[in-house]
C-alpha cells in the first residue's frame, strides 16, 4: 500500500501543511511525494530530504505552474493507478485540486482528516468541529485532504528519497493564471506560526490591528482575525481563522476582542494554550480560554506590549 | 446566459449542533434550518449578473427532503426565476450531488454554475470542484470577485497568502467565498411573487443516478473538551502565567 502526497513549496522549502500531510500518509504505509510545476530542482531536493518519503516524483511542465486545478487534477489522475491513497494538505491548493481528482476517479473525497484509524477509516470534523465523525470509505482509491493542525509535520531534513521524473499526461488548457497578489509579510504564516494573535470585531477598525503588531513582533506571532473582523472589512480574508477560514493549532493563541462564535472556535480550539482578552466577561471565548483577561483591549494591548518589552 | 445555482438546506449557522447521545450523528431534529450561507452569496451573485443584463435566467436547484422546496423558495424570493427539486430521503454525499447536478446541467445547459464554497454541515468543500470535473469545465473556487467578458470569466480567488486571479473558458464553475458580495434580504412583495414561480420535481432515478453514499459514518463523537481556565486580574499577571506556568513565552 503506497500513498502519494501532493506537496506545496516555496523558496523556503516544502510548506509545513504539506509536511503534516506527509506525516498523515506515513500512518498508511509507504509514502511517495509529488512536486509539480517548472524549475523544480530545489523543490525536488527539498522533498527528497523529508523523513519517511521513499520516492519523489517530479512533474516538470509549464502547464503545471501555479497548480491550477484542471491540469493538476489531470496529472494526479494519471498517477493514481499506482497508489492506494492520494493526499494533500487542507489548503487553498489542496481543497481546489483534490475533490476534482476524486470526481474524475469516481470516488468520494475524504476532506480535512484529523486522524487516521486504518487504511479505510478516518476521523474528520463536521459542523464546525462540533462533531468528530469516524468515516469508512468504500472506494478503491482514497482521495484525502489533511487537516495540518492535527498532525505534527515531519521535519524538513533527515530523509534521502530517490527522485524520479513523472510522465506528464495531456494537460487541459481551459484556465489561465493571470496574477497573484500575495500579502507581503515578515511574519510567519498563520498555519505554521508557533504563536498567533487574532483580533475580532472588538478591534473596531482595521487601523487598530496595528496595536497587535508590537506584540506579534515580540512573540514572533502571525496575525489573524475572526470572520466578524473580515466581514466588517477590517482585514483581508486571508487573515480569517475559523470554520470557513484557516485552521490553526499554535502553542499560544491570543484572541483579542473576539467573542468566540462557534465558527471561530472551530479554527483555533486545538491550540495548546489560549488567551482571551475581552471586555465582556460573558463572552463565550472565555469558556475555551486557559487564561482570560476581562479588560478593554485599547488599554490592555499597549500594556501587554510594554510588559513584553520590559522583560 | 443561463445560470444554475445549487442551494443546500442546512442547520442554521446560529444553531449550536450537538452530537446525538447514541453517537449515530448530529441532533438535527426540530432545529432551525436555513439556506447554506455561501449558497446565499451564490444566489446573490447570480441575481446581480441578471440585474446587469449579463444573465437571462437563474435556476435554483436543491436536492434532498421535500422541505428543500422552502430553500428553493428563498432563492426564488431573492431573484431566481424557477426551481428544480430533486427529492430523496437518501443521505447525499458530494459525489452523488455532483452526479445529480451534472445530469441537471446536461438538460439545462447553463453557461455558469455558481455554488457555495462549502456547506456548513458536512464541511466537505467538494461539490463545486467535483461538478466541474464531471462536466469537464474549469473551476474558479473561493471567488471574491468575478467578471464576465465574452466567452471568458475572470475570477479573483481567495488563496492562503492573498488573492489569485485566473481566467477560465466558459462554461465554468464558480464557488463563492465570503467577500464576493453581501446577500440581500428578500422583500415581502418578492416573497409573495416567489410563491407563484415554478418548482419542478424530479427523483434521482429520473436523472439516472444512484445516490448511494461511499463514506459510511461509523460514529460521531464529541470533540475533546477544553478544561476550564482561569481569569487573570491584570496584564502583568497574564504575562507571568504565560511565562512561568504555561511556559509558552
Amino acid at each position: 500500500m503506497t500513498s502519494l502526497v501532493l506537496l506545496e513549496f516555496d523558496a523556503a522549502g516544502i510548506k509545513q501543511p504539506s509536511r503534516s500531510a506527509v506525516a498523515a500518509a506515513r500512518k498508511l504505509g509507504e509514502v511517495h511525494a509529488l512536486v509539480a510545476g517548472s524549475g523544480l530542482d530545489e523543490a525536488a531536493q527539498a522533498a527528497a530530504r523529508l523523513p519517511g518519503v521513499a520516492k519523489v516524483l517530479v512533474a516538470d511542465a509549464p502547464g503545471l505552474d501555479h497548480l491550477l486545478a484542471e491540469p493538476a487534477a489531470a496529472l494526479l489522475v494519471a498517477l493514481a493507478p499506482a497508489y492506494s491513497h492520494l493526499l494533500a494538505a487542507t489548503t487553498a491548493v489542496g481543497k481546489n485540486i483534490m475533490p476534482r481528482v476524486a470526481a474524475l476517479l469516481d470516488v468520494q473525497p475524504i476532506s480535512d482528516i484529523a486522524d487516521v484509524v486504518d487504511a479505510d477509516t478516518f476521523v474528520r470534523p463536521i459542523y464546525a468541529g462540533n462533531g468528530l465523525a469516524t468515516v469508512k470509505s468504500a472506494d478503491a482509491t482514497k482521495v484525502i485532504t489533511v487537516r495540518a493542525a492535527s498532525f505534527d509535520p515531519v521535519a524538513a531534513e533527515g530523509g534521502s528519497a530517490a527522485v524520479e521524473t513523472a510522465a506528464i499526461p495531456d494537460l487541459p488548457n481551459v484556465s489561465r493564471f493571470v496574477s497573484a497578489a500575495l500579502s507581503k509579510s515578515e511574519r510567519p504564516e498563520l498555519t505554521a506560526a508557533r504563536v498567533v494573535i487574532s483580533g475580532g470585531r472588538g478591534m473596531q477598525a482595521g487601523e487598530n490591528f496595528k496595536l497587535l503588531e508590537p506584540i506579534a513582533d515580540k512573540l514572533g506571532a502571525a496575525v489573524g482575525a475572526s470572520r466578524a473582523a473580515v466581514d466588517a472589512g477590517f482585514v483581508p480574508n486571508d487573515y480569517q481563522v475559523g470554520q470557513t477560514g484557516k485552521i490553526v493549532a499554535p502553542e499560544l493563541y491570543v484572541a483579542v476582542g473576539i467573542s468566540g462564535a462557534i465558527q471561530h472556535l472551530a479554527g483555533m480550539k486545538d491550540s495548546k494554550v489560549i488567551v482571551a482578552i475581552n471586555k465582556d466577561e460573558e463572552a463565550p471565548i472565555f469558556q475555551v480560554a486557559d487564561y482570560g483577561l476581562v479588560a478593554d483591549l485599547f488599554t490592555a494591548l499597549p500594556e501587554l506590549a510594554a510588559e513584553l518589552e520590559r522583560s | 446566459m443561463k445560470i444554475l445555482v445549487p442551494v443546500k438546506r442546512v442547520v442554521d449557522y446560529n444553531v449550536k449542533v450537538r452530537v446525538k447521545s447514541d453517537g449515530s450523528g448530529m441532533e438535527t431534529a426540530g432545529v432551525k434550518m436555513s439556506m447554506n450561507p455561501f449558497d446565499e452569496i451564490a444566489i446573490e451573485e447570480a441575481v446581480r449578473l441578471k440585474e446587469k443584463g449579463v444573465a437571462s435566467e437563474i435556476v435554483a436547484v436543491s436536492l434532498g427532503v421535500p422541505q428543500c422546496a422552502e430553500t428553493i423558495r428563498t432563492a426564488l424570493a431573492m431573484g431566481a426565476d424557477r426551481g428544480i427539486l430533486v427529492e430523496t430521503d437518501a443521505e447525499l454525499q458530494p459525489l452523488a450531488v455532483a452526479k445529480l447536478l451534472k445530469a441537471i446541467a446536461d438538460k439545462e445547459q447553463p453557461t455558469l454554475i455558481i455554488l457555495g464554497k462549502q456547506a456548513i454541515d458536512d464541511d466537505m468543500s467538494a461539490t463545486g470542484q467535483m461538478l466541474a470535473a464531471l462536466l469537464d469545465w474549469p473551476q474558479g473556487t473561493f471567488a471574491s470577485k468575478i467578471s464576465i467578458e465574452g466567452e471568458q470569466i475572470t475570477v479573483i480567488r481567495e488563496v492562503d497568502g492573498g488573492l489569485e486571479t485566473v481566467t477560465l473558458n466558459l462554461p465554468a464553475i464558480v464557488t463563492t467565498d465570503l467577500r464576493l458580495n453581501e446577500p440581500r434580504y428578500a422583500s415581502l412583495p418578492n416573497i409573495m411573487k416567489a410563491r407563484k414561480k415554478p418548482i419542478d420535481k424530479l427523483s434521482p432515478a429520473d436523472l439516472g443516478v444512484d445516490p448511494a453514499p461511499r463514506l459510511i459514518t461509523l460514529k460521531v463523537s464529541d470533540p475533546p473538551k477544553r478544561k476550564a481556565g482561569v481569569k487573570v486580574g491584570s496584564v502583568a499577571e497574564l504575562v507571568a502565567k504565560l511565562r512561568n506556568e504555561a511556559k509558552v513565552i
